[in-house]
């Protein structure tokens, strides 16, 4: 269970985040949905403690963490959450194996040898073979993204908090990481904060949709409830439309 | 704004960054005891600074040795008229300033600017972060073994410059000024001793030491893209090559009034 209340996030006057309250209960999937730079990635940072917040509660499986300060209490803390992020973060100067094993020899007991064996079952689960050997800067775009997600979903974290986990995914391996993630909450329990651009996905894998708009949680509900809503900005975003109450277009070309 | 609020702002900025560096050393301390040491990450560190830098600490170390003999030799036979304590000057010189000094510069402008560009580059495309999410550290996977790599290899790369430029010395002053062999060797260890070697073999680790806390410091603390990368590598560069220098007097005034 992590239960966010009253999270208030600035970046010098900027305000990110105004006080936005969320929870999921565990083994459920909350997707975080929103206009690009309304804040996303810095909400999940903050649950992670990758960013400082600078008010409000974060309580995972009971435990407020937001006073957590020293190098011991988070890294207990984060070793609880698994974390795919938006652009990889892979290390460059490790090959695709050596990073997917990476987190092995901090967060698990499994033994050296079986590294390169798990890293290729790993990398099998998100439809990827023979390139245990390459480097990150050999990859694709999308094939870094999965590459990332296996190195955070191989050692078994029972929260994962993924950043666009389909971003520059085709249609086809878009869905099968939708199944991974369906399959991992239903087979093992892992329970989930997925930030997608993505409607269709949104919709098959959430328990829970928030629509982050100016620093606020603008709605919180079923999938059904975001079919249904009828409030302009929301409709405008699940129908993907350039017309309506949001405003994102600047100028028109003359 | 006046001069005087510059200067305090500056002053405020330099505070802050001498505190958060320290608490990157009070934070290595802290991994050093509480966690494995990642020797094969200090072995590959160690390969780099030492290796890497030792072609250049040879040219740089030999050539100070050449032209200490060739002024040393060329004073010496104007006023003297013949090239006296040659091997004395050149000895001491390297042994307790240059061999250190020229060392820990080089390693600075070397190894000193790769950390900071690699580590700066893991800053800022968000690999530090993911090194927290895998559940190690920063300071214990990357630091830690730059500190070891740079405590072993500045010292042990000191040395050898000492070695260097006093044989480079040797070969002007055998080939061109035409002192005795002998004359040479029996002029450097007739007179040092070896606290002289310590003098300058204890300034080594000192250097070693700032070097590695200003560019792991300036990387970790990288923002703003390739951008910020350059800059960053730029001023842990400068601000490492200053202290040396600075760093110098001021070790050396403790130790001369140590007695060493
Ligand atoms: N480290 C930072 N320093 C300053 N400002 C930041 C920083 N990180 C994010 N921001 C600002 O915070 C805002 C939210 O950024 P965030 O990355 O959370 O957006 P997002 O919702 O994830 O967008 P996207 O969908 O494009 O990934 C942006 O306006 C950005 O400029
Ligand atoms: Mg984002």
């Amino acid at each position: 269970m992590i239960e966010v209340t009253g999270l208030k996030k600035s970046f010098g006057p900027k305000q990110v985040l105004r006080g936005v309250s969320a929870s999921v209960e565990d083994g459920k999937v909350l997707s975080i949905i929103g206009g690009s730079g309304s804040g996303k990635s810095t909400f999940i940072k903050c649950v992670m403690r990758l960013h400082q917040p600078d008010a409000g509660s974060i309580k995972v499986h009971g435990r407020e963490t937001i006073g957590y300060r020293s190098e011991v209490e988070l890294a207990d803390l984060r070793r609880q959450f698994g974390y795919l992020f938006q652009e990889g973060a892979l290390f460059d100067s490790l090959s695709v194996a050596e990073n997917v094993a990476f987190g092995l020899q901090y967060l698990t007991d499994i033994p050296q040898t079986r590294y390169r064996a798990v890293a290729r079952d790993m990398l099998a689960l998100v439809g990827l073979q023979n390139v245990e050997d390459l480097r990150p800067s050999e990859l694709s775009g999308g094939m870094k993204k999965r590459v990332a997600l296996a190195r955070a979903l191989a050692p078994g974290p029972k929260c994962m908090l993924y950043d666009e986990p389909t971003s520059g995914l085709d249609p086809i391996m878009s869905d099968i990481i939708n199944d991974l993630i369906l399959d991992l909450k239903r087979k093992t329990g892992v329970t989930s904060i997925v930030i997608t651009h993505d409607m269709k996905s949104a919709f098959k894998i959430s328990d829970t949709i928030v629509m982050l708009h100016e620093g606020n949680f603008l709605l919180t509900g079923k999938p059904d409830d975001f079919r249904a809503s009828a409030d302009p900005r929301v409709r405008q975003f699940v129908d993907g439309s350039a017309n309506g109450p949001i405003k994102m277009k600047l100028r028109d070309l003359d | 704004m006046n001069i005087f609020s510059k200067a305090g702002a500056a002053l405020l900025y330099a505070f802050g960054e001498l505190g958060s560096a320290a608490l990157m050393i009070r934070s290595a301390f802290f991994w050093a005891f509480h966690s494995k040491i990642e020797w094969r990450q200090s072995l590959i560190q160690c390969m780099r600074v030492g290796v890497d830098s030792l072609p250049v600490t040879t040219l740089t170390s030999f050539f100070t040795g050449m032209v200490l003999a060739l002024q040393t030799g060329s004073t010496s036979q104007n006023i003297f008229n013949e090239p006296i304590f040659v091997g004395t000057i050149v000895g001491f010189s390297l042994v307790k300033e240059l061999g250190p000094v020229l060392t820990a510069i080089v390693v600075a402008g070397r190894a000193g600017a790769a950390m900071a560009a690699e580590l700066g580059t893991m800053k800022v495309t968000e690999q530090i972060d993911a090194l927290h999410v895998l559940g190690t550290d920063p300071v214990r996977y990357l630091v830690i073994p730059r500190y070891i790599a740079c405590m072993v290899m500045i010292p042990v790369l000191t040395v050898y410059a000492m070695f260097s430029g006093i044989f480079g010395g040797f070969i002007v002053s055998a080939s061109k000024l035409h002192v005795p062999t002998n004359t040479y060797w029996d002029d450097i260890l007739n007179y040092m001793q070896i606290s002289d070697f310590m003098h300058g073999f204890s300034k080594s680790f000192i250097f070693a030491f700032m070097i590695a806390t200003v560019c792991c410091y300036r990387g970790l603390s990288t923002t703003g893209g390739a951008e910020g990368v350059g800059k960053t590598t730029t001023r842990a560069v400068v601000v490492s090559m200053v202290l040396v220098l600075v760093l110098d007097y001021f070790s050396t005034a403790v130790l001369v009034a140590l007695g060493v």
